[in-house]
């Protein structure tokens, strides 16, 4: 049975008819075209699909659209500041913690759960924060360098020379 | 997933009216088991009856020395519970390794034990601290809530909602993790309580069970080494690709006395 | 300006970052359809019907369509690209492999029908009501059990299930080194299979355009001409001209994402009946049971050595499986992406390498991440360590006696291939000394002092890359040509689009080759446009594998630059009034030899698109150039890895403490790009050595890894960091010096961490220990007495 679901995404109100089935990340790929947010397996291990529901990193893949009423939903494509990369996007970049982009925004949204949780993380913090999310491409690495570079950008913290330039 | 009915519960009382008048309803708690088991099809149920905005079923409070934690708390607030941390720090641990941070974020103890995954991490905590399930129509003891792999004593239309952990003297969670799944291979959860020692383990058999001879020995001398002999008998415990029944067998008594070893 | 060598930051990185990438999932067609497979859930059964008249009833569903569908309308199997003859010279067995079963399903997730809908929930809805009689029959996963007298036959008309026996060097000259040997060191050992798993699932949309005729395939490819080359021709017999294959952003592949895949067929088909998009994106749990798995070698192998310990000989007999039916390019992987390897950065004279490839009622197995190499590298680095081992010498100091001279390259191997250059000693010297190896026995004691024991392994690769020669290839058996193509085109402006047959999927082409063309050009990188993937927009490509874009995709821009030059000095000539020979190309500018008369690239690009002034009969207008590269040789990337893990005796946990790198990637264009391609490639290979494992219940063909719950991927907190260096030794026959990367890390790594391991466990006796080398395995190994229960 169809039912309406009301809620708020990226800051702004959405309204839609769905079914009791419809995942949330469908909502948000199919209905509202935000392929930012990508589905990378089926039994909610890989974490491609991570976004904040009411601040916290859920997988929109093992969350039912409706169970998102009134809830505000923030996806990778509303961390950005207009054009201007967030500084954890932005220590990505720099220590090239991506490479086919596919688990990045996931990366990216477990990545700001943890900065707000542990604004300072060690690398064996951030790297059992990542359980949640597999890249098969960087061998995480750079993931790791990115985190904490991020991390320290967003604290104010002096950013220290990128690991991946150095090399 | 198949398609079904979604409700929101407003209150307990309606979620067991559902319940009984639908027998092929279900309810969902964080959903972080059951809305991967829908997405595979293995169950078809008519309506989940989600239980989110029921606040009564939320909370974690210290009371009669222990403590009392509501059945739709999530994992990440046992972690953090100051209370937790304080009174049963072994069980903001365990909750702590439950899943990865978005999984914890979303799933709540009352869909763990009722769930009771063979693997899962609550089951152990549940019996080896000898809690108390308070239910929509009763109190179930730990050890008597557990019936089986993903069976439990509950109702059809009975509800979790509150769960009563005793304060130990000492407690401590060991888990072997599987290496794909992150589930428990083996659990162990060790209490040194007033009423003796609890020796718990998930993961290892179809459902969690105790090991009376290790809390035998243990109420003797509370140290690894008093375990050590004990050989677990790989009769009836799991083996998959992963870890046959002798090494489960074997990582019992390896985690159980790492366990008592963490409680000095 | 030079930008070759600097890290310069991505330039995709922005769409990726801000979740602005475009993957094929991400793409929908006006009024598309979405297409759910039905697959069996057998691996071997006769189809006795598919009763789909429920299905095709059901709410949504536009469509089922079954094999015979397929039958009826002509359409192809899926062709293999290599044909490997045996040692008795017979051709290889080619079985059909038809997009939808006809008759009979050999392996689970065997396509057997497909439903078309509204939606993908109505189809997958609609595919439980297709009622299929499957008469199972036994069925056979493992590839030496399929040798086996009485095995179940996969194909009636292949007895033994035998694809080819095949072979390469001479067998009675091993044979008589071997019996004149000091010593022969002898192994079995298996390679295990595994499934790429790229993060980005495998989708295909298939469209249809009814008023130019024009069909339009996007897909998840790493080479989308191939696709439609073997789509166009011997799928679904469709006009290249008319036939457009799109791979935009691609989530990783590889190797999965070489191949043509029944699903890409079948959408196209399917668009062009209906006359309606149609899209399909596999679960995970397809791509599991429908991508092409990787590896699955059981070898036997005999190295020889004399009193010097000098190698002598190397003799190896591997099996391959196969899989159920042949996919693109499994046939050249077992041979000759691999025994031509077993040379390895050694001086070994001969070798003899015979490999039986086998079809068993399991996936398809091709090419993945290193391919041949990998298995190649990882047997011949366990023999020379267990060689080590039993002369009691260090295996850095008995790879050192027997590696190739740094003076004498080329180098011609007894495995057909000739080493253009190579430095075999540096790289083990900086990998040696940035591990301290020398220090590693204090190591060893202090952490048996914590009970716990710890090891140290080396392993040292050589690979072919930037694949491949055409005229050998050919020789050799492939179907393709393996150049490359790229067109420059410097726009009336003075900014450059770039279109080039590679496609990246992950490897940052966007940026690295935009510092190819600022640094040939002398423009500015924010000018310069690279365009991959779209049949449409490039001339031609062969695609991203084998680390091949940079030394065979970039050598073809190179190439196409070197005409832009040319004509652009046409150019300056007539302008400068000069002759074409004193005029000078540097930093973007062309100057006649020694005046300060000079015109920018920009003034030559402005002129040719406005040639008021030409003269025609000697200067074309524009300044748009294409070249089609096709390498001499392969490249030869080599280097030397060092782990170092401890292991827990209790339970079997083991750490890796540290890892360590050294490479020699000839010329490194951007050094950020090639550490994150080396990090990769390691997480592979160390996935491989101790998690991952595809496994099949034996006796079912049942895939018991089919989800994330039990096959083990490689996690952040499974790994390490990497510490890396490189060592350059310029490739000699292509302009860059490059050689590649991308594959390093997954050849290189699976030998070092057994090694290492084996190493720890010296003590116990133990010679060799499988991959994944599962805690469960390595506490067996402390804990002998456990060994008869496995």
């Amino acid at each position: 049975m169809q039912k309406t679901v009301s809620l708020t995404v990226n800051g702004k109100p959405v309204s839609a008819t769905v079914e009791g089935r419809t995942l949330l990340v469908q909502l948000l790929r199919e209905t509202l075209g935000l392929t930012g947010t990508h589905v990378g397996c089926d039994t909610s291990q890989c974490g491609a699909c991570v976004v904040h529901v009411d601040g916290e990193a859920v997988k929109s893949c093992t969350l039912l659209a409706l169970q998102a009423e009134g809830r505000s939903v923030k996806t990778i494509e509303d961390v950005a500041d207009g054009d201007t990369l967030h500084p954890m996007q932005e220590a990505f970049r720099d220590n090239h913690a991506l490479q086919c982009g596919f688990c990045t925004p996931g990366m990216i949204m477990s990545a700001l759960d943890l900065v707000k949780n542990n604004p300072d993380p060690t690398d064996r913090e951030i790297r059992e924060y990542l359980e949640g999310n597999f890249c098969r491409c960087t061998g995480y690495h750079n993931i790791v360098l990115a985190i904490k570079a991020g991390a320290a950008a967003m604290r104010g913290a002096p950013v220290e020379p990128h690991g991946a330039a150095a090399e | 997933m198949y398609e079904f009915d979604y409700q929101k519960a407003a209150s307990l009382d309606d979620a067991a009216k559902f319940l009984a008048a639908h027998d092929d309803a279900k309810l969902v708690a964080g959903g972080m088991t059951l809305i991967p088991t829908l997405k595979q099809r293995l169950a078809k149920p008519s309506d989940l009856v989600d239980l989110a905005s029921i606040g009564s079923l939320k909370g974690i409070a210290e009371e009669a020395g222990g403590v009392t934690i509501g059945a739709m708390t999530r994992h990440v607030e046992v972690q953090r519970s100051d209370i937790v941390r304080r009174v049963i720090p072994a069980l903001a641990a365990l909750a702590g390794m439950i899943g990865d941070p978005a999984v914890r974020n979303r799933g709540t103890i009352g869909g763990s034990i009722a769930n009771n995954d063979p693997a899962a991490d609550y089951p152990a905590a549940v019996v080896g601290l000898g809690a108390t399930v308070v239910t929509t129509k009763r109190e179930i003891s730990g050890d008597s809530f557990f019936t089986g792999m993903f069976e439990t004593a509950l109702g059809q239309d009975e509800i979790v909602t509150t769960v009563k952990f005793p304060k130990p003297q000492a407690a401590a969670y060991q888990k072997f993790k599987n290496p794909a799944s992150r589930y428990a291979i083996v659990g162990v959860f060790v209490a040194r309580t007033g009423q003796g020692v609890r020796v718990a383990v998930t993961g290892a058999g179809p459902c969690v069970f105790r090991v009376p001879e290790m809390e035998a020995a243990l109420a003797r001398s509370f140290s690894a080494d008093a375990i050590k002999d004990i050989a677990i008998p790989d009769d009836g415990l799991n083996s998959d690709i992963h870890a046959s029944a002798e090494y489960r067998a074997h990582l019992v008594g390896v985690m159980a006395r790492r366990a008592v070893a963490a409680c000095a | 300006m030079t930008e070759i060598g600097t890290p310069v930051r991505r330039r995709e990185d922005y769409r990726f970052l801000t979740g602005q990438g475009t993957y094929t999932d991400d793409i929908n067609r006006p009024r598309q359809l979405y297409a759910y497979i039905l697959r069996s859930p057998h691996a071997n059964a006769a189809l006795r019907g598919v009763d789909f008249a429920a299905a095709a009833k059901a709410p949504g569903v536009v469509a089922v369509y079954t094999g015979k569908d397929i039958e009826a309308d002509g359409v192809g199997g899926l062709p293999c690209g290599w044909l490997v003859h045996s040692k008795d010279g017979s051709p290889m067995y080619e079985p059909p492999h038809p997009v939808l079963a006809q008759g009979r399903v050999r392996h689970v997730g065997d396509p057997v029908a497909v439903v078309i809908a509204d939606s993908l929930a109505q189809a997958r809805d609609a595919a439980e009501l297709i009622q299929v009689d499957y008469a199972v029959e036994p069925a056979i996963a493992n590839a030496a059990g399929a040798l086996r007298a009485g095995a179940p036959q996969v194909w009636p008309e292949v007895p033994g299930n035998i694809c080819y026996d095949w072979h390469l060097g001479d067998p009675a000259a091993v044979e008589q080194a071997l019996a004149k040997a000091a010593r022969v060191v002898k192994l079995d050992l298996t390679n295990n299979r595994l499934v790429p798993n790229a993060m980005e699932p495998r989708a295909a949309i298939g469209d249809f355009d009814r008023a130019t005729g024009e069909h339009t395939l996007y897909t998840t490819s790493q080479n989308p001409h191939v696709i439609r080359l073997l789509m166009g021709a011997f799928v679904l017999h469709l006009p290249e001209a008319k036939l457009r294959v799109v791979a935009p952003d691609v989530g990783g592949g590889f190797g999965s994402k070489i191949y043509h895949y029944a699903e890409e067929a079948i959408v196209t088909w399917a668009a062009a009946k209906l006359k309606r998009p149609v899209k399909w994106t596999a679960e995970r749990v397809e791509s599991f049971m429908s991508d092409a798995h990787g590896r699955d070698h059981a070898t036997h192998v005999e190295l020889g050595l004399d009193v010097d310990n000098k190698f002598v000989a190397l003799k190896v007999s591997t099996i391959a499986n196969m899989g159920a039916y042949l996919s693109t390019f499994a046939t050249c992987i077992p041979t000759y992406l691999y025994a031509t390897l077993l040379a390895g950065t050694y001086t070994t004279p001969v070798i003899y390498a015979e490999t039986k490839a086998v079809f068993t009622h399991t996936v398809p197995v091709d090419a993945y991440r290193g391919a041949g190499r990998p298995e190649a590298t990882f047997l011949l680095e366990r023999i020379v360590d267990l060689a080590a081992d039993e002369l009691g010498l260090d295996p850095a100091e008995l790879r050192r006696k027997n590696f190739i001279p740094t003076d004498a390259f080329p180098y011609q191997t007894p495995v057909a291939l000739q080493y253009d250059s190579g430095d075999y000693f540096s790289t083990l010297e900086l990998a040696t000394k940035a591990a301290d190896y020398a220090g590693f026995e204090a190591r060893r004691a202090d952490a048996a002092r914590s009970g716990k024991l710890r090891g140290i392994g080396i392993a040292t690769y050589i690979e072919a890359c930037g694949i491949a020669p055409s005229a050998v290839v050919g020789s050799l058996g492939a179907r393709a040509g393996l150049f490359e193509a790229a067109t420059v085109r410097v726009h009336p402006t003075g900014s450059v689009t770039v279109l080039t047959g590679s496609h990246s999927h992950g490897q940052g082409h966007e940026t690295t080759f935009a510092q190819l063309v600022a640094d040939g050009l002398g423009v500015p990188i924010e000018q310069i446009d690279i365009v991959h993937g779209d049949s449409a927009k490039i001339p031609y490509g062969m695609g991203t594998y084998g680390s091949r874009s940079l030394a065979v995709g970039g050598t073809a821009i190179i190439k196409a630059m070197d005409k832009i030059v040319a004509k652009g000095k046409k150019i300056a000539a007539h302008l400068l009034e000069a002759a074409e020979a004193d005029i000078e190309f540097k930093d973007g500018q062309f100057s006649v030899a020694g005046t300060d008369r000079s015109k920018t690239l920009g003034e030559i690009a402005l002129t040719a698109y406005v040639p008021h002034n030409f003269p025609h009969d000697e200067l074309e207008p524009g300044l748009d150039e294409t070249a089609f590269y096709d390498p001499k040789n392969f490249t030869f990337p080599s280097g030397a890895y060092v782990a170092e893990v401890e292991i827990d005796p209790d339970t079997g946990t083991l750490e890796i403490v540290k890892f360590t790198a050294s490479d020699d990637f000839g010329r490194i264009v951007n050094p950020m790009i090639v550490a994150g391609q080396v990090h990769g490639g390691l997480a592979q290979g160390i996935g491989q050595a101790l998690l991952e494992n595809c496994v099949y219940d034996h006796s079912t063909g049942q895939l018991l890894t089919a989800s994330y719950n039990d096959y083990a991927m490689p996690r952040a907190d499974d790994l390490p960091s990497f510490a890396l260096s490189t060592h350059a030794t310029l490739c000699t026959h292509n302009p860059l010096g490059v050689k590649g990367c991308g594959e390093a890390g997954a050849i290189g790594a699976p030998a070092a961490i057994s090694n290492a391991i084996v190493d720890a466990l010296k003590d116990y006796g133990v010679r060799h220990i499988e991959m994944p080398a599962t805690p469960e395995k390595l506490w067996r190994a402390v804990h002998p007495q456990n060994m008869a229960a496995e």
